[in-house]
């Protein structure tokens, strides 16, 4: 299916930023008219992923974290949010709710049980040393009509 | 964040997006009143918050293992309508700390 709209941004894995991708990603959404309940969805889906970019991926340090929007047919989102750091071992074991490395930082060990919740799909891909890819999937109940 | 004290309880009136950069300065407000007070009651009211993510759910998961530790509870007042979903799906609710506005915690899926 192709994209009929498309964003793109990067920026570093500051946890002051964390609130900047997820407003962002809302605004670009915004053009499609959805709901509250929509966009909340979606703001809390971006805000888990980017955490765990700043939290796990890139563990005191700095990296940059990309994230590409794409707006298909019939209001579907993709999001795909790309880090390059540590890399998950265990994908299935890191999905398992509960599951979290960092008790000690009050990880809740919630974040893929929330993107899978408010999301229609989550994929995660990863490799450790090289980094870690998600990209989830909505599809919004918008009264606009495409383009 | 306000907090408020009456007798033996605690109030933090938490207010704007909970996410993994606010929780750190909310917990530290909270955690330093409560050490110092070992009050029997806190209440994280969620009247004013406008959005939280999974890091709310561990801020309030580390002050019940808090005040746990000196026989105390805690009680989630006045959740807004719109993080009624990342309540449910925390599973808080088996704890028994949310206090339930209506039927509104257990409609909304
Ligand atoms: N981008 C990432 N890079 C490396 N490891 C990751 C990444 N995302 C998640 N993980 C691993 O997967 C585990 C589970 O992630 P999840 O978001 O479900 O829980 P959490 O981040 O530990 O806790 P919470 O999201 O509730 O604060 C993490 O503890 C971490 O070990
Ligand atoms: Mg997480």
């Amino acid at each position: 299916m192709k994209a009929q709209n498309e964003m793109s941004m990067s920026f570093e894995s500051r946890s002051s930023n964390e609130g900047f991708a997820r407003c962002a990603v809302s605004a670009f959404i915004t053009q499609l008219d959805p709901t509250i309940s929509e966009l909340n969805d979606i703001k809390t889906a971006v805000s888990e992923a980017v955490t765990n970019c700043v939290v796990h991926a890139y563990r005191n340090t700095i990296g940059k974290i990309y994230i590409n929007v794409k707006i298909k047919e019939n209001s579907v989102v993709v999001i795909k949010v790309r880090d390059t750091g540590c890399g998950i071992g265990d994908i299935k074991q890191a999905m398992q709710p509960l599951f979290t490395t960092a008790p000690s930082d009050e990880r809740a060990g919630l974040g893929f049980a929330v993107m899978q919740s408010f999301m229609d799909k989550v994929n995660v891909r990863s490799k450790v040393g090289k980094g870690t890819t998600v990209t989830f999937e909505k599809r919004l109940s918008c009264r606009v009509g495409n383009g | 964040m306000r907090i408020s004290e009456s007798g033996d309880c605690i109030t933090a009136y938490l207010k704007g997006d909970i996410d993994h950069h606010s929780a750190r300065g909310i917990r530290e407000d909270i955690d330093a009143l409560v050490q110092m007070k070992q009050p029997a009651l806190l209440k994280l009211d969620f009247s004013g918050v406008s959005f939280m993510d999974s890091s709310g759910i561990g801020l309030i998961m580390g002050r019940y293992r808090l005040m746990s530790l000196y026989g105390g509870t805690v009680k989630v007042v006045n959740v807004p309508e719109g993080l009624a979903k990342m309540m449910n799906l925390s599973g808080l609710s088996a704890l028994d700390i949310i206090e339930r506005r209506g039927e509104k915690i257990e409609s909304t899926k």
